[in-house]
């Protein structure tokens, strides 16, 4: 049995219910853990005192907002490219999810920027950039919403898709490629963070949650749309008989 | 090949040189949008020189959206559009002998009258000299994605309104590289490098824009 059983909306139907209970506790705990190091643990910023534990729900809610686009495009591109309905179906479920990661990330932004930089809202590149990307998902919403044939809407969100998807660069990198009064980023792959161990534990320890719980609401929303769209065969109206 | 093309933007140009009335809305909403400004936030010189490059650039971007909802729309209806994507022509070419035609239609006029606009916004001559140069740059920009817009949006109900959601957001490069480098000549900067990063994106969208287009429109006609 290959990986591409999956692939069958019937086979990754059954896997997706499989796996998503374990996906939405480990999201649970590690949410509970997560912010109990964040707010107990994690010693208070010496500059920033208190106001600063909002980036332990902004920073993965941000890293989400763009991940999650990112999949989006790759699962779209992969529908364009081998015609497989699953991959269009995934990219249609997790929309939602990256919508309101952005929404989370704009939100916790602004009452981060309030108490440190004085202002709730500030034009700069990577702020812009970031509700850029929150029209873009709203856009691709709306293009899937007024769409009524499936096939059609598929591909045109997935073409939508890939073209907004350079956005994602802009905002990566627009604290280092314009001078910006949003920081730099504090978690650097090639050199030590810049933050005390305990707070990126617990920074990481969010973002593993936030990760765990798109997986656990994007298959439920999966296996809503694959019975929605499977309706017609045997195996979809036994299910859909048993629910009734 | 270049002969589709140019029969392509050859029955575009007749086509709206034969239906004069739409093209003249496009140009007088773009001065009527432009003309609010002043009414609306008080007609002080120097304020309105201050906001005088963002609000022609953001006038442009809108009227060009307004003829953009019909670039594929009217084809589409009499069904001479399936004719053309069905023919061995490559539909890229057709993508981009109409969106070539919008540009010369619909945002060279733009060009011709922003100057004007820029006089009555109080503009030193050297930002209209910028203006103009930032405007002709980055109309192309306006008219290759959003043939990428109408093309997704093709006989959808609400098209018009869906295609604003869908493209406003891609034209916010070019609305900012385009109005910075105005500002930036006003204020004493240069305007070199936003009017550099304008270009790169143009031929970035140039490269990309036709052949998603065609996709969009293979997709629409299926």
């Amino acid at each position: 049995m290959s990986l591409y059983t999956y692939a069958a909306p019937s086979q990754f139907y059954r896997l997706a219910g499989q796996l998503t209970p374990w996906f939405a506790w480990s999201a649970a705990l590690l949410t509970g853990v997560g912010l109990y190091v964040s707010f107990f643990v994690a010693p208070t910023d010496f500059q920033q005192s208190e106001a600063y534990r909002i980036i332990f729900i902004h920073v993965p809610a941000a890293w989400m907002s763009m991940f999650i686009y990112l999949v989006m495009a790759f699962w779209g591109a992969i529908g364009l490219a081998f015609n497989t309905r699953l991959s269009f179906m995934m990219s249609r479920a997790l929309a939602p999810t990256g919508a309101m990661f952005t929404v989370v990330a704009l939100w916790t932004g602004a009452a981060w920027g309030k108490p440190m930089w004085g202002a709730w809202w500030v034009w700069d590149a990577r702020l812009t950039s970031e509700l850029i990307l929150l029209f873009l998902y709203a856009g691709i919403m709306a293009l899937w919403a007024s769409i009524d044939d499936v096939r059609r809407g598929d591909r045109a969100g997935a073409l939508l898709t890939l073209i907004g998807a350079i956005n994602i660069p802009i905002i990566y990198f627009s604290v280092k490629w314009w001078n910006t009064l949003h920081q730099g980023s504090t978690i650097n792959l090639t050199k030590a963070p810049s933050m005390a161990q305990t707070m990126l534990i617990g920074m990481l320890l969010l973002a593993v949650a936030a990760w765990f719980y798109t997986i656990a609401v994007a298959f439920i929303r999966v296996r809503r749309l694959i019975l929605e769209r499977e309706r017609q065969t045997e195996w979809a109206k036994d299910i859909l008989a048993k629910e009734a | 090949m270049h002969r589709f093309l140019l029969a392509v933007l050859r029955r575009d140009l007749t086509l709206a040189a034969r239906r004069r009335g739409d093209w003249l809305i496009a140009q007088f909403f773009f001065v009527i949008v432009a003309s609010l400004f002043p009414l609306g936030v008080g007609p002080e010189p120097e304020m309105l020189a201050r906001i005088g490059p963002g609000v022609l650039w953001v006038a442009a971007t809108l009227a060009s959206l307004l003829s953009l909802a019909r670039l594929f729309e009217d084809d589409h209806r009499d069904g001479s559009l399936e004719h053309m994507v069905l023919s061995p022509e490559p539909t890229v070419l057709l993508v981009l002998g109409k969106a070539l035609a919008h540009w010369l239609i619909y945002c060279i006029p733009l060009l011709l009258i922003a100057p004007i606009l820029g006089i009555q916004f109080n503009l030193p001559p050297d930002a209209i000299l910028v203006l103009e140069f930032s405007l002709l740059l980055g109309t192309p920009i306006l008219s290759l994605l959003g043939a990428v817009g109408a093309a997704l949006t093709l006989g959808l109900r609400g098209g018009g309104v869906l295609l604003t959601l869908l493209i406003l957001p891609l034209y916010i490069p070019a609305l900012i590289f385009g109005a910075g480098a105005v500002d930036g000549v006003m204020a004493g900067t240069g305007a070199e490098a936003h009017l550099s990063l304008l270009g790169a994106f143009m031929m970035l969208s140039l490269m990309i824009a036709p052949w998603i287009a065609a996709s969009a429109l293979r997709v629409s006609l299926e």
